[in-house]
């Protein structure tokens, strides 16, 4: 089974996935954000590809893949990061990256690679379901890497039910129609798409991102789902508490 | 011949798609699901046709530019898209696309631009109906297009900076899409050119295709030729292009030249000549030809024109080049430049830098005495007099 598979069968609530920028804040960070995040009891973590162009993402991981890319990081410098850790690594790793990174660096290729660094899944935003189905499910499939698929608001139910068909490891639940919004509270729009998701009874394990910057949200997308994903706010603190800072970070989510 | 036709999942040949977030999926595939159904409306059709010939000032004259076809030996004849109201042909697309939001039922505008014109065609568009118009331009294009900044304002747009990346078109793009996500249920993205995802490059050249429609009989009405012998258009996304060429594709025998920018020139690092310097890949939604490293980042462009400053072209163009079906010339700014004092003073008309970029071609390669040329004349100066005098 694949291992986030397992995880979300081993584990049934409050499930932390932490998204970061390889090559952020410094080259050389990508390996230790990995371990220190283990070490503080994260759950799942996800790699972003740093790419020119991110139009899926706000300012704060447009400005954090502006300072990898500047850094020097590439997509084979970032799984070469992943693998030399790769036997201290026992969370899942997913990595993130924009269809075309991967069309360049060749899919079967990159496939291999990740299956070589011991990442267990991928999210790629502007990879549309269709497409992937006819042309990379098999590859995915048969090498055990997990396609985790986006769901947002404007969603519609049938689609729902086909990103459920598709998706491996868990259905990426956009939690808003906003992506460069500020952190908020969640609202009770939000909370109406939240019941209305889960009154599907899907078969396959959500976890809610975007806006997601608190213990205070992480509780509230914990009383819906399986668990949630922190990227921007994670970013920030790194930003300023840099490495060293993970530890706390982690334990203010799971309030420990 | 290949076929050059769209097919229903959006594609010419292998390029085109629409690979996009699933925050754009409803948008997009309710664009997908309307766009054709909206347009051949007979209604929707009275109404755009009735916009371009009273606002527009449609048909724009074929032109036979004398003088300058006496000086390079051969038959030329101009588009005079400059004439359409505010300046360029980027109002026909705008037009029709207003006209399709309002049927959507979107209250709410967003586009991109470059040099402005299509900035300027699209906040003319929204305050003819009374609608929000937000335009998303670079910071370097704010700079150099100062004049259309202007204009978008007096016509009551709010004008946002994208200060990303190289600062230009590329940039505008990604902010208006960003706008789209955070906004998906009020807003409609005018695209302002044939680049974007499916349906845009085949939306926005159905829109742009009046340019041949009308070239077709009025070359019959003064030549009694079907077709020109070759058809000259810039290409920046390649809108102007794709209205000037749409019904003479299938027409073997009219030689279709692009002209793309070549900046500084193709052996420097400031370019934009995209099929000579690009490769296969995917920008803003369309899996096309764009200008970027082994990595799939994608480079930033350069030209002195910053309607052509841009890293890719439509997908349409990108089939067209691979099947070989279009000559493609890169022309460089000193190139445009000159081209642009050319036209001025043989033919009394200023063009659009972008533009200039087309006449180019004339130094490039020769026609014989009596073929029939075309070239599209996409848009006017007026905006780029800061740059021509600069470098008077
Ligand atoms: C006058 C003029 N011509 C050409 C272009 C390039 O766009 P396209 O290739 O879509 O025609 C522009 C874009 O701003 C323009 O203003």
């Amino acid at each position: 089974m694949n291992p986030i598979s397992q995880l979300f069968k081993n584990k049934k609530e409050r499930i932390l996935n932490i998204y970061f920028t390889a090559g952020y804040p410094n080259l050389d960070d990508t390996t230790d954000i990995i371990l220190s995040l283990q070490k503080a009891g994260v759950d799942l973590i996800e790699v972003g590809i740093p790419y020119s162009d991110p139009l899926a993402d706000g300012t704060t991981i447009q400005d954090s893949s502006q300072t990898a890319l500047h850094n020097g990081i590439s997509l084979q410098l970032a799984l070469d990061q992943i693998e030399s850790i790769k036997d201290q690594v026992t969370v899942p790793l997913i990595v993130m990256g924009y269809y075309n990174q991967f069309l360049q660096f060749g899919m079967e290729q990159f496939v291999q690679r990740l299956v070589a660094c011991g990442i267990s899944g991928v999210i790629i935003p502007d990879l549309p379901m269709d497409y992937y189905e006819s042309h990379y499910k098999e590859l995915f499939q048969s090498n055990n890497i997990a396609v985790n698929f986006l769901i947002t608001p404007e969603t519609s139910p049938l689609r729902i039910q086909k990103v459920d068909q598709l998706s491996e490891g868990f259905i990426y639940m956009v939690s808003r129609s906003s992506i460069t919004g500020a952190a908020s509270d969640i609202s009770d729009e939000q909370k109406q798409y939240f019941e209305r998701i889960s009154n599907m009874h899907l078969n396959t394990p959500r976890l809610i991102g975007f806006g997601i910057h608190d213990k205070t949200s992480f509780d509230m997308a914990c009383q819906y789902v399986q668990g949630a994903i922190i990227g921007s706010a994670f970013i920030r603190y790194l930003k300023e508490y840099g490495v060293e800072g993970i530890g706390e970070f982690v334990d203010r989510i799971f309030d420990n | 011949m290949t076929n050059y036709k769209i097919n229903k999942q959006g594609f010419y040949g292998k390029f085109g798609g629409a690979f996009i977030p699933e925050m754009l999926h409803a948008n997009i595939s309710n664009l997908q699901n309307q766009y054709l159904k909206i347009m051949e409306d007979p209604d929707f059709q009275r109404q755009f046709k009735k916009l371009l010939r009273d606002y527009v000032g449609r048909p724009t004259p074929l032109y036979f530019a004398e003088r300058l076809s006496a000086h390079y030996n051969t038959q030329i004849y101009l588009k005079r898209e400059d004439l359409c109201h505010t300046g360029a042909h980027k109002i026909n697309n705008t037009i029709g696309q207003i006209i399709l939001a309002q049927k959507l039922g979107k209250s709410r505008i967003i586009a991109e631009t470059g040099a402005g014109q299509h900035g300027v065609a699209t906040a003319t568009v929204c305050a003819l109906m009374g609608i929000e118009c937000i335009i998303y331009m670079g910071e370097k294009d704010i700079e150099r297009q100062a004049p259309n900044v202007s204009r978008m304002k007096m016509l009551g747009a709010e004008v946002r900076p994208a200060k990303s990346g190289s600062k230009t078109l590329k940039d505008a793009t990604n902010e208006a899409i960003r706008d789209w996500i955070d906004n998906p249920v009020d807003t409609h993205y005018i695209i302002g050119s044939v680049v974007g995802p499916h349906p845009y490059p085949d939306m926005v050249a159905r829109f742009q295709s009046v340019i041949s429609e009308e070239i077709r009989y009025q070359l019959i009405d003064k030549t009694g030729k079907a077709y020109p012998d070759h058809i000259i258009a810039c290409v920046g996304g390649g809108s102007n292009a794709a209205g000037a060429i749409y019904h003479y594709i299938e027409e073997k025998n009219c030689n279709i030249i692009l002209c793309e920018a070549a900046g500084k020139g193709i052996d420097t690092d400031h370019s934009a000549a995209t099929s000579i310097l690009g490769s296969q890949g995917i920008i803003h939604g369309s899996l096309t030809i764009l200008m970027q490293d082994q990595e799939g980042q994608i480079t930033e462009p350069y030209s002195i024109s910053a309607g052509l400053d841009y890293p890719g072209i439509g997908p349409l163009h990108a089939a067209l080049i691979d099947g070989q079906r279009a000559e493609v010339h890169s022309v460089t700014d000193d190139e445009a430049l000159k081209a642009g004092y050319q036209l001025s003073k043989l033919e009394g008309i200023i063009p659009a830098l972008e533009t200039a970029h087309a006449f180019a071609v004339l130094d490039k390669r020769s026609f014989d005495k009596d073929e029939t040329v075309v070239i599209n004349l996409s848009g006017r100066g007026d905006k780029d007099l800061k740059t021509y005098i600069a470098h008077l």
